[in-house]
């Protein structure tokens, strides 16, 4: 089969659906490849590198649509370029199929296939083909460069002889893909990073990015379905707000990401807000496609309000076409993986494969979108096991203390039983012994555990004291006893060398540096 | 040489041993901890050569440079990977020593004692005898299992606990009547028989535990040798015995409780056997939703490791076993020169006794400075760039801390799972020792990286 990459024609779109990497990857599977001429320009892939990966270059964008079997997009078609996609044919690209309800039944009604990137399911074995998650961890990384690129400071803090300045204080909502990328970007540019998200699971993935999670004191569990958020109740979006509010007033970089899938973006910054921010901070709505996170977003602009820079773009994975592009070309590359198991250049609608089957909106002229929800979640919700989690230690405390106490007891009683009964002489070296335990005790306790092993090795050379017991015996009349005694001094000998010298041996492996 | 005299020795030897042990709360400290062990040993062993007591000096000397020849060659020789089994190795022969030790003062018919201390005299050497036997056949045991001349898998004899309690009435019976004996030629029946079914109550009590928990066993060992040497002083009323004996004692005690603490487990539980083989079943349902776990190669994780800013390893015993040691060393050396911060991590249970792991990365010269423990290093971990896991399983498994069902629930891991990202050296996804699947091979973070951890680990080297 033919796959056609063509230019993309939205307007300031700069990625391209493909890679020479990607090329090279369906040409092994069996396909034959062509390309729109500068299709990859503004993306740094010139012509010439998609010739040398294989592709054949096409003058005119019809020819390509006409003479491709499937066609690789980043955007959807416009309304001339679906008008090709006709039976037989088949149609790779971001769909949106809920915003596009009349695009997907017109080429439905043509009898093509269409398989929407922005559908794939959200399970660990599709997060190879997950073009939502490549290009929100762009998006998130993006947002952060942009502030810096407005923002008049240092992200990160510093002491000179000119004097201190503090680091960037940013805060990130929704921790997402988008948002855990910018949180790690923003603290690794040295800023320190506050997030908040509905769900409290993600306070753990935060805190590995660098940030530090922030919640308004309720009990309310933002997790929705696929991992991701729902709308919330009244008394906590309140509470979210007043939180949004208080921190406004010290925080210089806002970047936020609240989707809620099929609805409008919440508005989660008010005006006030934005007024109570000091002069010269950034706010970057990564939500402005769908409404925009703060009231005073404009979508696509870059606007200035009460000192504060607002910036609405929409378009940052196209802002890094180069970077989003490659990422892209990895996804459909793994999507084709998928789609063409026996590498013969044939494409297999399977619909027996999950991943297949939620990516594919239509097939052969059928409307297959929504997809039935795949078996296995992306995450598996925790169950509340965090209370019953410290399983042994906690409980045994109240009944340890007075375990402690009988024990006591006990071994005191044990003591004046002997004592009670056993002549002087006992009684002397049983003293001895307790104190020897004791004091063995303290000073055991302090050896490091990176000596423990040595420590068992020359225990062993001391308890071969034992010896002397045995040298007492030597002198016997009886043959039987010096025999034993013999026997016993040899292998405490052992012992006695043997552990001390290998003890040796290993203290003396021990490097400071 | 007079009593008096004799007696001071004893003392000062006995202050030398408390100072060589104290040496070893410190790595500079320690070798002269085991100088004054030396100088402690010499002291008291030249002070009771010239005892009345001593005879036979011809076969006495020879027999003591036999010994020293075979200990030196052993101390010189053994490989660290091996330790476990020389020191399991070395105990038995305290607890041989003990039994010879105790069966040569029964047999010694020149003191006559009466009443009340001739009874304390023989629970004394009865208990020694006990003592030292079961440390003897359990320690050859424990030498067997960490050789791998014996299965590591526990023997669960049916009626096991039953037939340990036999054996313990049994003791209680016979002690009974060794008191009671009025002869020698009475008395050694008894005795012999007692020896017997202590050897037997060793070898069974060993083998019933299985290979994971070693750790827990060689300590427990240790501190037996320790309690037989005490027994044998009070039998021959040496407080040098006694007091080293109770120092040796405490010591494997306190060795035991920290690897119980460190793996969760009570220490009867450990002791009276099987490991795993009741709660097994639970970890089988959690196996179904776990995902798919990634694979990287040598040349990827040379990368990985090339970019970040610090490191982690934790070793286990599987580097151990493939002798991987040296070959990460040189990993270290390399990413150390690259200015990467590289540091480890032990787990008080990694290895089969404990402080092995430090040992053979002390072997390879990896300086101690960056060799941390687990509670040390632990919150770390989330700071840290990658952590690379080799032959290593139940200890970073975190079902110990989200399961409250799995076998090794409440143990303390090492929260690898925090770093940024995981790389995991194993040969295969197998389980480890306690048979339970491990979720951390299946979170997003986490790579594999398949094969033999040396021939891993010498491709990185290459490729950084």
């Amino acid at each position: 089969m033919n796959i056609g990459i063509p230019k993309e024609s939205r307007s300031g779109e700069k990625r391209v659906a493909g890679s020479p990497k990607l090329v090279e990857k369906l040409r092994n599977l069996g396909f034959e490849v062509s390309v729109e001429t500068s299709a990859g320009a503004q993306a740094d892939i010139s012509d010439q590198d998609w010739i040398d990966a294989g592709a054949s270059i096409t003058e005119r964008a019809h020819e390509l649509w006409a003479q491709s079997d499937i066609i690789i997009k980043v955007n959807p078609p416009n309304a001339q370029e679906a008008s090709h996609l006709t039976e037989g044919k088949t149609l790779v690209s971001f769909f949106w199929p809920a915003q596009n309800e009349s695009l997907l039944k017109s080429i439905a009604a043509q009898g093509a296939n269409v398989l929407s990137m922005d559908c794939v399911p959200r399970i660990s074995r599709a997060q190879k083909l997950d073009a939502l998650s490549s290009m929100a961890n762009i998006a998130g990384y993006r947002a952060v460069i942009e502030a810096g690129n407005h923002f008049g400071h240092f992200f990160t803090g510093q002491i000179t002889a000119a004097g201190k300045s503090p680091p960037a204080k940013v805060l990130v909502i929704g921790a997402g893909v988008a948002g855990l990328s910018a949180i790690g970007c923003a603290s690794s540019l040295g800023a320190i990073v506050r997030a908040f998200d509905t769900r409290p699971e993600v306070a753990d993935q935060v805190k590995s990015m660098g940030g530090e999670f922030i919640y308004p004191d309720i009990e309310e569990d933002g997790s929705g379905d696929g991992g991701y958020a729902k709308v919330m109740s009244k008394e906590f979006i309140d509470a979210e707000m007043a939180l949004f509010a208080q921190q406004a007033k010290e925080i210089d970089i806002i970047i936020t990401t609240a989707l809620i899938p099929g609805k409008t973006a919440p508005v989660l910054i008010t005006s006030a807000m934005v007024q109570s921010m000091k002069a010269g901070s950034v706010i970057i709505d990564l939500a402005a496609e769908q409404g925009g996170n703060c009231e005073l977003t404009q979508k696509d602009q870059l606007i200035k309000k009460h000192g504060v820079t607002l910036v609405g773009y929409t378009d940052f994975p196209s802002r890094m076409a180069g970077q989003a592009s490659q990422l892209y070309a990895n996804n459909i590359g793994h999507l084709f993986d998928e789609l063409c198991p026996q590498k013969n250049g044939q494409i297999e609608i399977n619909f027996n494969d999950e991943v297949i089957r939620g990516t594919t909106v239509i097939k052969e002229g059928q409307l297959t979108w929504p997809a039935p929800a795949p078996k296995v979640s992306a995450a598996a919700p925790p169950s509340k096991k965090e209370v019953s989690k410290p399983v042994t230690t906690e409980q045994a405390k109240p009944s340890k203390a007075w375990g402690n106490v009988i024990g006591i007891a006990v071994v005191a009683a044990l003591i004046l039983a002997v004592g009670s009964v056993a002549p002087g002489k006992f009684m002397g070296h049983f003293t001895v012994f307790v104190l020897a335990c004791f004091v063995g005790w303290q000073v055991i306790w302090n050896v490091t555990a990176a000596l423990h092993t040595p420590l068992m090795s020359v225990t062993n050379a001391i308890s071969s004291i034992i010896v002397l017991g045995a040298l007492l015996q030597t002198g016997s009349d009886s043959n039987m006893i010096v025999l034993l005694a013999s026997v016993a001094t040899l292998i405490t000998t052992i012992n006695i060398f043997g552990g001390f010298l290998v003890t040796h041996r290993m203290l003396d492996m021990f490097r400071k540096d | 040489m007079s009593e008096g005299i004799t007696t001071a020795c004893y003392i000062v030897a006995s202050i030398l041993f408390i100072l060589s042990l104290g040496g070893l709360s410190d790595q500079q400290k320690a070798r002269r901890g085991n100088l004054y062990g030396i100088i402690g040993m010499l002291l008291a062993v030249g002070a009771t050569v010239f005892n009345a007591s001593v005879g036979n000096y011809g076969v006495v000397i020879t027999v003591v440079i036999v010994g020293a020849a075979i200990g030196a060659i052993l101390a010189a020789r053994v490989k660290m990977t091996a330790m476990p089994e020389l020191v399991a190795m070395l105990h038995s022969f305290v607890g041989l020593a003990a039994v010879l030790v105790g069966f040569a003062t029964f047999l010694d018919d020149t003191h006559t004692l009466t009443g009340a201390e001739k009874t304390i005299h023989d629970v004394e050497i009865y208990l020694g005898i006990l003592i030292g036997a079961v440390t003897f056949t359990g320690s050859v045991i424990a030498f067997g299992k960490l050789s791998g001349k014996i299965s590591g898998s526990p023997l669960l004899l049916p009626g096991r606990h039953f037939i340990n309690l036999i054996i313990l009435a049994a003791c209680i019976v016979l002690g009974w009547m060794f008191i009671h004996a009025g002869e020698i030629s009475v008395g050694i029946t008894p005795l012999l028989i007692m020896t017997l079914l202590a050897l037997l109550f060793g070898m069974h009590m060993v083998a019933a535990i299985g290979g994971a928990d070693m750790p827990v066993v060689i300590s427990m060992l240790n501190s037996y040798s320790g309690w037989a040497a005490a027994a044998t002083g009070f039998m021959m009323s040496n407080d040098l015995l006694i007091v080293t004996g109770a120092l040796v004692g405490s010591s494997g005690a306190i060795l035991s409780i920290i690897m119980c603490r460190a793996m969760n487990r009570k220490f009867l539980n450990v002791i009276l056997g099987g490991f795993g083989t009741k709660k097994s079943n639970a970890s089988a349902g959690s196996a179904a939703e776990h995902g798919e776990a990634l694979a990287i190669t040598s040349a990827e994780t040379a990368e990985l490791l090339r970019d970040s800013q610090s490191v982690v390893i934790v070793p286990g015993y599987g580097m151990a076993v493939a002798q991987a040691q040296q070959s990460v060393a040189a990993m270290t050396q390399k990413l150390r020169d690259l200015g990467v911060d590289v540091r480890f991590a032990i787990h008080p249970v990694a290895g089969r006794m404990p402080g092995h792991m430090n040992v053979l990365l002390a072997e390879a010269k990896l300086p101690y400075g960056i060799v941390f423990e687990m509670d040390e290093i632990n919150d770390d971990l989330s700071k840290t760039d990658v952590v690379m896991v080799i032959g290593a399983n139940d200890i970073v498994n975190p079902s110990a801390e989200d399961e409250p069902d799995s076998p090794i629930a409440g143990m303390p891991v090492l929260q690898v799972w925090n770093a940024r990202d995981v790389i995991v050296l194993k040969r295969s996804m197998a389980t480890g020792y306690a048979g339970v699947e491990n979720p951390l091979f299946f979170k997003d973070n986490t790579k594999m990286l398949f094969g033999d951890a040396k021939a891993s680990i010498d491709a990185v080297v290459q490729a950084l």
